[in-house]
Order: structure tokens, then sequence, then C-alpha cells
């Protein structure tokens, strides 16, 4: 299974997931955001980071970069594109997935471990996990996803959210919503169900000294899938 | 040309920037006031003459890239 990364200039967490990627057997390339074309890959991955320096809004200067279109095109055609925290803002800039990332709602940079509840596993991100809620990282001062009545009756009538944040247990009352987002939303799809965007980094959860198994669990899954 | 462009988050969206401001200006003793909200100023200064086309494009480039729609408002305030 190939993978490509998009490094964009800010980009910081684009090592972390090709450590990650490699890992759990993807032959990942690291692509430049200069360059025009997509090496043939199975998953296409925008990373978290800073890209441009989250000038004007984050994700919007990258969005508008030479390699977006060819994953945009990719996307299109059906292509399998994962957008972590930065990459997030990142597709909601493209329209890849619809709605926006605002500021979080106390104005703070949060930095910890969350759970989150799987919504929609009929898809090949979350396909076959057996388990119902995972623990992952966020690390994000814009992760409130907002978007208008209108979108998000479209997004629930599509079964378009991936993920929530909850409790350990599961329970996704908003005294688990780390930022302000809409009914606890931490990651949705498009319509298709082939692109994914989602705040908290399963990345960071592939190493039991350092962290936590929940990312090997999604990686190992992900790629199996994918075959 | 220079034209002037104000970009304001949508009333019906949140602005904690702005209630900070608010709470702020308050503890310093402007009791007196509603709401802040928060937003963005643009000088473009264009090569294009004609003051229409100049604020043709300028209205282009909010579409695109300057303001995102779901949440924010553009105002062309000024063309010169």
């Amino acid at each position: 299974m190939k993978s490509s990364v998009i490094t964009f200039p800010g980009s910081n967490c684009d090592r972390d997931m090709d450590v990650a990627l490699k890992k759990f057997g993807f032959k990942n390339k690291m692509v430049w955001h200069n360059d025009a074309e997509l090496p043939k890959s199975d998953l296409v991955v925008l990373p978290g980071g800073f890209s441009y320096g989250d000038y004007l809004r984050c994700g919007s200067m990258a969005s508008k970069t030479k390699i977006m279109k060819s994953v945009v095109n990719f996307a299109n055609s059906g292509g399998i594109v994962m957008g972590i925290c930065n990459g997030f803002q990142i597709l909601v800039e493209t329209g890849l997935v619809p709605g926006v990332l605002l500021r979080n709602k106390y104005l703070e940079f949060i930095c910890k471990n969350v759970f989150v509840k799987i919504i929609n596993n009929n898809n090949a991100f979350f396909k076959n996990i057996d388990i119902e809620v995972l623990e992952f990282h966020i690390a994000h001062n814009e992760g409130n996803y907002f978007c208008t009545n209108d979108q998000l009756k479209e997004i629930e009538d599509n079964e378009q959210i991936a993920i929530n944040y909850c409790d350990k247990n599961g329970n996704t009352e908003e005294q688990f919503n780390p930022n302000g987002s809409i009914k606890n939303i931490a990651g949705i799809f498009n319509k298709q169900k082939n692109v994914l965007g989602m705040m908290p980094h399963p990345e960071r959860m592939i190493d039991p000294f350092l962290s936590g198994e929940d990312g090997s669990l999604f990686f190992s899954n992900l790629i199996n899938n994918l075959k | 040309m220079k034209i002037s462009v104000i970009i304001t988050l949508k009333k019906e969206v949140l602005d904690p920037q702005g209630k900070i401001i608010q709470q702020t200006l308050d503890g310093m003793g402007f009791n007196n006031i509603n709401e802040v909200r928060q937003g963005k100023y643009f000088e473009i200064n264009t090569k294009e003459n004609d003051p229409h086309k100049a604020k043709d494009q300028v209205e282009v480039m909010c579409k695109k890239l300057l303001a995102n729609l779901v949440i924010e408002d553009y105002k062309i305030i000024d063309v010169q």
C-alpha cells in the first residue's frame, strides 16, 4: 500500500505521520506542497501543523497550493484522503468536507488526550475496528467545529459524522467536549466517505511506552481495509 | 486603485475574542458596551484603473480566499 504525506511550509506532524504509516506497512512518500503531481497513492494524508503560519485563516493558504489541486482531483475520483488537525482545517477550506473550524470556545490552546466515539464505521477508516471508543491526542487552537443548521442537517442525514468527543465509556455529553464543537464533532467525512477530516492525532498514539496504542489499532486496521 | 474591505464574523457565529475584549473594556470602566465584534481589514492596491472592474475583482477575491462565507461576511467600504 502506497501513501503520500503532503508537507506544507509550517507542517510539523508530517514526519510523525511518516513514522506511523511506515510502522504499519505503508510505503510512504513525502510530497512537497509546490509539486503539481501526486505520486501514485492508495492514501493521501494532510498532516497537522501550522501551514503558512495560520495566516488569514487556518488552512486557507495551503488549500490554494498546487498540490491541493491534485489532492482534490484524487479525492473526487474516489481516492482515500485523511486530514489530521491542520489537515482537517485545510480540507474544510478546500470544501472537500463541509463546515469550518473556529477558535476554541474558551480561547485556550488545548493539548491533551481525549476519548472519541466512532459514530460511523461503514467506511475505509473505521470499518472492522471492534471497539467503540478510542483514545487519541489533540493539540489545537482552532478545533471548534461549526457549520450552518442546513449543513448540519445534511451532515446528519448523510451520516457524515465520523467521531465525537466523549468520556472513556463513550458518553458524549457536552462536558466531554473540549473545544465547543457543534454536537461534540471531532471528525467528519465527505458525502462519499472517502475523505476524513479529524482534529485528534492517531499518529501520536502508536507507542505504548510513550503514549498509547489506539493509534496502532487505527493504522493497522486502515492498511488492512485498503488492501 | 486602492480598495478597502472589511471582513466580519456573521451575527450567528460566536466571537470569543470580541467577547473577551468587551469583558476587558468593562473591567476598565467602559460599562455601557452591549457587544464587541472583531473583524479583519484589508487594503488592496491594484493596477486596475477602472473602479467597477477593480471592485468586481476584489469581490471574487473575497469569495475565493479573503472570507470564508460559511462564517464571515465581507463588505467593500472604499474604492479610490
